[in-house]
């Protein structure tokens, strides 16, 4: 057994589009194991989804394209796999969450059938009866009484399509989910919900999950370990206390903190980072976030490493190395 | 016990949504009727028909609406009335298997075309695009003079050249289907693209095929009493609308009922089945769905204001 559940090292993607190449992960390194949470923080277009897209390899077919590094899941080296191997990792040993509850579910089939569907493609050898036991347990699991299962998915709200759609990702039991903004498309009390649903329930089946999202909050809320992402390279990674209780942290971290609305101040004006996210179809050289950076230097052109600034909190920034370097 | 009674209201509740906005409008309640009486006649023939159809009486030719036959008889004497009523079962024969046939084609070649992509749906749609170009009767024509006469080549006939419609149809339904977020889901889960295209992506391009199926009944039965009359249809002596007003139309002008009964006979089916057809697709359109009762409703109050203050 491995010690790590998922190990990306150097993950480079690319998408291919007729006018450009668009370079959407440089050089990525990342590690969950078995049972963490782990954070991919950053804004859109940071490379959050594409990272997760490609550990499933499911990057859009002659669009996406890993160009380089490597992804283990669970010993399996995912970009060597046949694409039969893959599936059957798929569903069982990974899974995934999307976004909108309203679209991830087929409007024409029951949604008992639908977690039915998972099931058959995994275990075909057990009975019929046996599978709808287990989708009536999974129902009842994510908080849906097992006899609305021959309903269609038009005759719930949006937060119990979520709860469907999680119940699908968990009815093979995998050792690792990727919830992709699990929570963006509902509103603020069923976000609380479905996050104490998907904690409670990777606790009790002992399962991993990356959590991407661009909220700050629900970060805080559930995950151990966070990575935030920018124009596709981690520029920061350590536990959640690293990055919540500190006052170190990454200067494109430290904006993301300060664009949160303060409630004991009074301001008229939210704050925001000044300009755009660099070109992503540039490649750059150095620090990708120095054009908005505050403490932006000459040195800053030059290739970023990570820098450990306390025990297991890293940070790609020049700007630790000079503190450092003055002590 | 409860469970069940929740669960009977639902579905009832359901199925009435899509009854009311169908049968909200008379006609179509008429129409319906008068489609289920004509299908009642046809299969139940032999009970329902006066005499035997194919039955020549040389003593009574060409007798115009009389007591015993009510539609007269034709130049063989045989009993209009009869004659139509067995007709009816040629007609709903040919209309139900040209159109399971062209669809049943139609949708596989639509699938393919549309989940494989690529050159194989380039070659699929410019050979649907060039049978598209030449009218369905003449298409219907050809491919009918190639088969020859008889039942079942009558519907393949018109079957095969109804093909096109429902492969660009259900080509166009793969399109917006396969991106969905909920056939990446399938992808996710470990099933094939096989799988996914059977379980996922077909069943959603079903609706627009159906109704497309209940309008095309009309249009197959029509092009049966077209190929019928043009004499590459049925053969005689069955009995078959478009070859009765084939047979009829030289007594025109002496004794128009032969060939005007089986002629409204037919008027009668197709304008119903297309009348069917479309309060079929108003009902199963979701993006009509309740707007259309209230749209009439207020229609209606309209008038009824204009009629007060007029």
């Amino acid at each position: 057994m491995h010690e790590k559940l998922l190990e990306i090292k150097d993950l480079s993607v690319e998408y291919e589009t007729e006018i450009s190449t668009v370079y959407a992960v440089n050089g990525l390194d990342l590690e969950v194991g078995y049972g963490e949470t782990l954070g991919l923080v950053g804004e859109t277009g940071a490379g959050k989804t594409s990272t997760a897209l490609s550990v499933i390899r499911l990057l859009p077919e002659g669009i996406g394209f890993v160009t380089g590094g490597s992804i283990t899941l669970d010993g399996v080296d995912m970009l060597a796999a046949s694409e039969e191997k893959l599936r059957s990792m798929r569903g069982a040993t990974a899974s995934m969450i999307f976004q909108d509850p309203m679209s991830a579910l087929n409007p024409v089939m029951t949604v008992g059938a639908q977690i039915l569907e998972v099931l058959k493609i995994h275990h075909p050898e057990q009975s019929k009866k046996d599978l709808e036991a287990r989708v009536d347990e999974m129902m009842e699991l994510v908080g849906i009484p097992a006899n609305r299962k021959e309903e269609y998915p038009h005759q719930f709200s949006g937060g119990m399509k979520q709860r469907i759609v999680i119940a699908i990702a968990l009815a093979c039991e995998p050792k690792l989910i990727l919830a992709d903004e699990p929570t963006t498309a509902l509103d603020v009390t069923i976000q609380a919900q479905m996050l104490g649903l998907i904690n409670d329930l990777q606790k009790r089946l002992g399962t991993a999950m990356i959590l991407i999202t661009h909220d700050l909050g629900v970060v805080a809320q559930t995950c151990e370990k966070v990575i935030v992402m920018y124009a596709g390279e981690a520029i920061e990674y350590g536990s959640a206390e690293d990055i919540f209780e500190t006052d170190m942290r990454h200067p494109y971290t430290e904006g993301l903190f300060n664009a949160i609305p303060k409630l004991n101040e009074e301001s008229a004006r939210l704050e925001a980072i000044d300009g755009m996210m660099a070109n992503p179809t540039v490649k750059i050289q150095g620090c990708r976030f120095a054009d908005r950076c505050k403490h932006a230097t000459e040195r800053c052109r030059q290739k970023q490493e990570m820098r450990e600034v306390s025990k297991g909190h890293i940070i790609r920034c020049c700007l630790y190395d000079r503190q450092q370097a003055n002590v | 016990m409860m469970e069940k009674n929740k669960k009977s209201v639902l579905s009832r509740l359901r199925s009435s949504r899509i009854f009311r906005v169908m049968f909200g409008r008379k006609l179509i309640v008429v129409c319906s009727v008068m489609l289920v009486v004509m299908f009642l006649l046809a299969i139940f023939a032999p009970l329902a028909a006066p005499y035997d159809p194919n039955k020549d009486d040389l003593y009574n030719v060409l007798k115009g609406s009389t007591a015993e036959h009510l539609l007269g008889t034709d130049s063989n004497g045989r009993d209009v009335l009869s004659r139509i009523i067995y007709g009816g079962r040629i007609s709903f024969t040919v209309g139900v298997v040209a159109v399971v046939i062209s669809s049943v084609i139609g949708m596989a070649l639509g699938l393919i075309s549309g989940v494989i992509g690529g050159a194989v749906d380039t070659v699929i749609m410019r050979v649907m695009d060039a049978m598209m170009a030449v009218p369905m009767l003449i298409l219907a024509l050809f491919l009918g003079a190639i088969l020859g006469q008889g039942l079942g080549n009558v519907c393949l006939a018109i079957g095969i050249s109804m093909v096109p419609g429902y492969a660009r149809i259900t080509r166009g339904q793969v399109l917006t289907v396969r991106n969905a977020d909920y056939v990446t889901a399938g992808t996710l889960c470990g099933g094939s693209w096989v799988r996914n295209t059977i379980v996922h992506v077909f069943p959603n391009c079903l609706s627009a095929n159906i109704v497309t199926m209940t309008s095309s009944l009309g249009g197959a039965i029509l092009a049966e009493a077209n190929l019928s009359f043009l004499g590459m249809g049925i053969s005689p002596p069955t009995a078959s609308w478009g070859a009765m007003v084939s047979g009829g139309y030289k007594y025109l002008s002496t004794q128009p009922i032969i060939a005007i009964a089986p002629g409204v006979a037919i008027i009668i089916v197709v304008l119903c089945f297309n009348m069917v057809g479309d309060a079929l697709r108003d009902a199963l359109d979701p993006k009509l769905r309740g707007t259309l009762g209230k749209g009439r409703k207020r229609e209606k109050q309209s008038r009824k204001g204009r009629d007060h203050y007029a």
